[in-house]
C-alpha cells in the first residue's frame, strides 16, 4: 500500500519530540490521578464498612444477642469512645487548616497543623487501644457475646484504616519538612484530608451503630428485610 | 495538563538490570506476564487435581491414596484455584494489565509501583494457598463455596490449618485485587491518549473495566466472610456457627447464623461469576471482529449490555441460595432479576452473531476458539435459565446439572476465550506466531472434549446424580448407565487435560521457533497493534503518544481497497488513502465510507 496508517506513531523525526519537562504541570496531572484513586478506594472501604453494617444488623436479630449498651454492658459509659472521637474530629479539622493554609502559602501553620492532626489521629488509635485493653480486664474479651465481637472487629478494622491514613500523613509531613513548593505540599494534604474526613465519617457511623439500642436494629433490620 | 501531553514530555527512566526489568518490574506487560504465567502455573495444578477427581468417579477405587477426604481437598481446592488464582487473576492481572495501557495509548498504568505490588501480593496469595497442601491435615476440604459450619468444624478435611491458610490467602489475594483494579479504572478514567474518548476504547477494555469496578466493590464482602470465619475459627466468636455438637461434643459456639455467611459469600459469588465473564466479553468481541473483517454490530449497545449486566450482577446472589431457606418473596425476587439479567446477556450473543452474519470469517484459531466460546456460553446461558427458576431449581439444585452448568458457563466459556485471546495477542507480546497446526489440534481437542466431558453431565444431573458425591456405588437410582457414563466422561476429562501439554509446548516452542509476526499480523485496527516496536519497548509508544481518530472497528468500510483502519488513522489520510487507491471508485461508494467510518464516534 501507498500509505501505510500504522507508520504515523512513528514519525518521531524533529528532536523536539522531547521538549523540556514541566514539572508543575506533571505533578498536577499525578495529583487529579491520585485524587481520582482515592475517591475509588473511598468506594471500595464503604463496600467493606456497609458489608459489615448490615451483617451485624443481621445476626442482631439472633436471640444470643446481647446489646453493648446495657447499663452492664461494655459500653454502658461511652465517655471513652467520646474523647477518642474528639480526638479523631480534632484531626481532621487540623488537617483541614493544613490544607487551607497551604492554599494560602502559610508555611508555619501548614507545619504546626500538620503535626497536630498526625498526633490527633495517633492519640485516637492510642485510646481506641486502652479501650480494649480496659474492655479485656473487666472480661469483655472479643469471644464473649456477638456484640462486643463486632465492636472488636469494627473498631480494629477502623483503626487499621487511620493507621493506612498515618502512611499518607508521613507523606504529606516529610513534603512540609523537606520545604518543598506549597503546591506540591498542598495536593498531598488535600488527598490525605479527603482520606481523613471521610474516615471520621464511617466512625461517626460505626460509633452510632455501636451504641445503638437493639429496637433500633429491629427497625433498621426490618427496613431491610432482614427479620 | 492532559495525560498525552504531559506523557509526552516526561523523560522515560528505563530499567536496566535484569532484577528491575523482569523481576520488580513496574513495566506493566511484564507484570501481565508475570500474572499470567503464575495463574497458568496455578491452573495447571488444579487441572490436574480435576483428573484425579474425575479417576475416582469413573473408575472408583482406582487411586489408592483416594479417599473420602483426599477427594474433597481436591474438589475445593480444583474450584477455588480455578475460579479466583487463575480466571479472575489472569483475565484482571495479566490481560488486563497488558492490554489496558496499550489499548488506550498509555505509558503504562497509573501507579507502577502498585500495578508491581499487586503482583507480589498475588504471588504471596498463591504461595500461602499452595503451603496449605504441606500444611498438618493438608488443605481444606469444604467444599470451593467454604461453608460454615463445616468448614471449620473438625471431621472437615483441613479444618485445622488448612481452611485457615485459605482464608489468608483469599484476603491476601484481595488486597492485591484492589491494587490492581486501582489502577486499572484509574489508568481507563486518566490516562487515555489524544482522541481516544470512552466511546471509541475497544470492547476489551470496556469488559475488564467494568468487570475491575464490579471486582472492587464485591471482593470486599469475600474479604468480611473470611475474616469473620478467621475470628470464628481463631478467636472463638459466634458470627457464623451456630450451638453445635460436633463429634459428640458441645462446642462453645452458639447462636452464629451460617446463612449470613451464605450470603456474603454470594454477594461477591454472583459478581465474581461476571468479573470473569466481562472480560471474556469483551475480549471476544474483539477477536470476532477482527477475524471476521467486519465491524462489531451495535458497538454503543455491548457498552450498555456490559454495564447493565454489572449492575444487574450485584442483585441476583441469592439465586445460590434457593435451598438454603429463605422467604418465597426472595426468592421470586431473585428469580426475576436473575432472568432479567438473561436480556443484556442475550443481546451480546446476537451481536456477535450479526457481527458475523456476511463476515469474511478467517477460521484461524483465535476465531475458532471465539466461534467455540458463542456456543458454549450460549448452552451455558440457557441451563442458567432454567436453574434460575426456583421451581426448576430446587430438584435440580446440587445435582450435576448444576456442575455441567457452571462449568460450561464459567469455566469452559471464559478459559476458551483465553485461549483464543492468547492464540491473538501472542504475537504481540513476543513477536511470533503461535504454530497454527498445533493451535488447531488443541481447538479441536479441548472443544470437542469439554463437550464430552459437559453436555452428559446435564443427564446425570437429570438423573439426579447429586454433586460433591465421593461415591455413587450402590444408590438404586443411579444406573449402571450412568457409572458408564461416568468412565466416558472421565476418559475424555483426561484427554482434554492431557492435551493442554500441546498448548504448553506451543507456547515455549513458538518463542524461539514461531514465524515471526511482524507488528500487526492479524491486520487488526485498535492501538496495541500499531506500537512502533513489536513486542513494544518500556513506554510502549517512542516519543509521541499515538492520536486516535476513530473507535476500534473499522473493519471492510466500503470504497478502501485496504480492508482494515486503525485507530491512528485520521480523516485527511483516508481521504489520501481513497486518492492513492485510484480514484476509479464510485462517488456513491465513497459518501458511504464516509458516513461508515463516523460509525464509532
Amino acid at each position: 500500500m501507498a500509505h501505510s496508517p500504522q507508520m504515523r506513531t512513528l514519525d518521531l523525526g524533529e528532536p523536539g519530540g522531547w521538549s523540556s519537562p514541566d514539572p508543575a504541570g506533571g505533578l498536577l496531572w499525578r495529583f487529579q490521578a491520585t485524587k481520582v484513586a482515592v475517591r475509588i478506594l473511598l468506594a471500595v472501604v464503604t463496600s467493606l464498612f456497609m458489608l459489615f453494617v448490615v451483617t451485624f444488623i443481621g445476626r442482631s436479630q439472633f436471640s444470643d444477642w446481647q446489646s453493648l449498651t446495657g447499663p452492664l454492658g461494655p459500653l454502658g459509659n461511652t465517655s471513652a469512645l467520646w474523647v477518642n472521637t474528639a480526638f479523631l474530629v480534632l484531626a481532621s479539622i487540623s488537617i483541614q487548616v493544613a490544607r487551607m493554609a497551604s492554599r494560602k502559602h502559610l508555611r508555619s501553620t501548614v507545619a504546626a497543623a500538620t503535626v497536630i492532626a498526625g498526633m490527633m489521629a495517633a492519640a485516637f488509635i492510642v485510646g481506641q487501644a486502652i479501650l480494649w485493653g480496659r474492655l479485656a480486664e473487666f472480661g469483655f474479651t472479643v469471644s464473649v457475646n456477638p456484640a462486643i465481637s463486632f465492636f472488636y472487629l469494627l473498631t480494629g478494622l477502623h483503626a487499621i484504616h487511620i493507621a493506612g491514613g498515618l502512611i499518607a500523613w508521613m507523606r504529606s509531613m516529610e513534603r512540609v519538612w523537606q520545604r518543598q513548593a506549597m503546591p506540591v505540599v498542598n495536593a498531598g494534604l488535600e488527598l490525605c484530608a479527603i482520606y481523613w474526613h471521610y474516615l471520621l465519617f464511617v466512625w461517626l457511623v460505626l460509633f452510632a451503630l455501636l451504641t445503638s439500642k437493639p429496637e433500633t436494629y429491629a427497625a433498621i433490620a426490618a427496613l431491610c428485610g432482614l427479620r | 495538563m492532559a495525560y498525552a501531553e504531559l506523557a509526552e514530555t516526561e523523560e522515560l527512566h528505563e530499567p536496566k538490570s535484569f532484577i528491575t526489568k523482569y523481576i520488580w518490574s513496574q513495566d506493566h506487560k511484564v507484570i501481565a506476564i508475570q500474572y499470567s504465567l503464575t495463574a497458568i502455573f496455578v491452573g495447571l495444578i488444579a487441572l490436574v487435581l480435576s483428573g484425579l477427581m474425575r479417576m475416582q468417579i469413573g473408575f472408583p477405587g482406582s487411586l489408592e491414596f483416594m479417599d473420602a477426604s483426599t477427594y474433597y481437598q481436591a474438589m475445593t481446592m480444583h474450584g477455588m484455584i480455578m475460579v479466583i488464582y487463575l480466571l479472575t487473576a489472569l483475565f484482571l492481572g495479566g490481560f488486563g494489565n497488558y492490554l489496558i495501557p496499550l489499548m488506550v495509548g498509555a505509558r503504562d498504568m497509573v501507579f507502577p509501583y502498585v500495578n508491581m505490588l499487586s503482583y507480589w501480593f498475588y504471588l504471596v496469595s498463591v504461595i500461602v494457598l499452595i503451603a496449605s497442601f504441606f500444611a498438618p491435615g493438608g488443605p481444606t476440604g469444604a467444599g470451593w463455596t467454604l461453608y460454615p459450619p463445616q468448614a471449620i468444624t473438625q471431621g472437615t478435611p483441613g479444618a485445622d490449618w488448612g481452611i485457615v491458610l485459605m482464608l489468608v490467602s483469599l484476603a491476601i489475594f484481595i488486597v492485591a485485587a484492589t491494587m490492581g483494579g486501582l489502577n486499572y479504572v484509574t489508568t481507563v478514567l486518566q490516562a487515555r491518549t489524544h482522541g481516544m474518548t470512552l466511546f471509541r476504547m475497544p470492547l476489551a477494555v470496556w469488559g475488564i473495566f467494568v468487570a475491575t469496578i464490579l471486582a472492587l466493590l464485591a471482593f470486599p464482602a469475600l474479604f468480611v466472610s473470611a475474616v469473620m470465619m478467621l475470628f470464628d475459627r481463631l478467636l472463638g466468636t459466634s458470627f457464623f456457627i451456630p450451638a453445635i455438637i460436633s463429634l459428640g461434643q458441645p462446642l462453645d459456639h452458639q447462636g452464629g447464623s451460617p446463612i449470613l455467611f451464605q450470603h456474603l459469600f454470594w454477594f461477591f459469588g454472583h459478581p465474581e461469576v461476571y468479573i470473569v465473564a466481562l472480560p471474556a466479553f469483551g475480549l471476544v468481541s474483539d477477536l470476532i471482529s477482527t477475524h471476521a473483517r467486519k465491524n462489531i454490530f451495535g458497538y454503543r449497545m455491548m457498552v450498555w449490555a456490559i454495564i447493565a449486566i454489572g449492575v444487574l450482577s450485584f442483585i441476583v446472589w441469592a439465586h445460590h441460595m434457593y435451598v438454603s431457606g429463605m422467604n418465597p418473596y426472595f426468592g421470586f425476587f431473585f428469580a426475576t432479576t436473575t432472568l432479567i439479567i438473561a436480556v443484556p446477556t442475550a443481546l451480546k450473543v446476537y451481536n456477535w452473531v450479526l457481527t458475523l452474519w456476511r463476515g469474511s470469517i478467517h477460521l484461524t484459531v483465535p476465531m475458532l476458539f471465539a466461534l467455540a466460546f458463542i456456543l458454549t456460553f450460549l448452552v451455558g446461558g440457557l441451563t442458567g435459565l432454567f436453574l434460575g427458576n426456583v421451581i426448576i431449581d430446587v430438584p435440580l439444585s446440587d445435582t450435576y446439572f448444576v456442575v455441567a452448568h457452571f462449568h460450561m458457563v464459567m469455566g469452559v466459556a471464559p478459559i476458551l476465550v483465553v485461549f483464543g485471546s492468547i492464540y491473538h495477542w501472542y504475537p504481540k507480546i513476543t513477536g511470533r506466531m503461535l504454530n497454527e497446526r498445533l493451535g488447531q489440534v488443541h481447538f479441536w481437542i479441548t472443544f470437542l472434549g469439554t463437550y464430552a466431558v459437559y453436555f452428559p453431565m446435564h443427564y446425570l444431573g437429570f438423573l439426579g446424580m447429586p454433586r460433591r458425591y465421593y461415591a455413587y456405588e450402590n444408590f438404586e437410582f443411579i444406573p449402571q448407565s450412568a457409572h458408564d457414563l461416568n468412565a466416558f466422561i472421565t476418559v475424555a476429562a483426561l484427554i482434554v487435560g492431557v492435551s493442554q501439554i500441546l498448548f504448553l509446548f506451543n507456547l515455549f516452542w513458538s518463542l524461539k521457533h514461531g514465524r515471526k509476526s511482524g507488528g500487526n499480523p492479524w491486520h487488526a485496527n485498535s492501538l496495541e497493534w500499531q506500537t512502533p516496536e513489536t513486542p513494544p519497548k518500556h513506554g510502549n509508544w517512542g516519543y509521541k503518544l499515538p492520536v486516535v481518530h476513530r473507535w476500534a472497528y473499522d473493519y471492510s468500510v466500503p470504497g478502501i481497497e485496504q480492508d482494515y483502519l486503525p485507530q491512528t488513522v485520521s480523516e485527511e489520510e483516508l481521504i489520501r488513502l481513497r486518492e492513492s487507491e485510484g480514484g476509479q471508485k464510485s462517488t456513491d461508494q465513497e459518501m458511504t465510507g464516509n458516513a461508515d467510518s463516523e460509525g464509532g464516534e
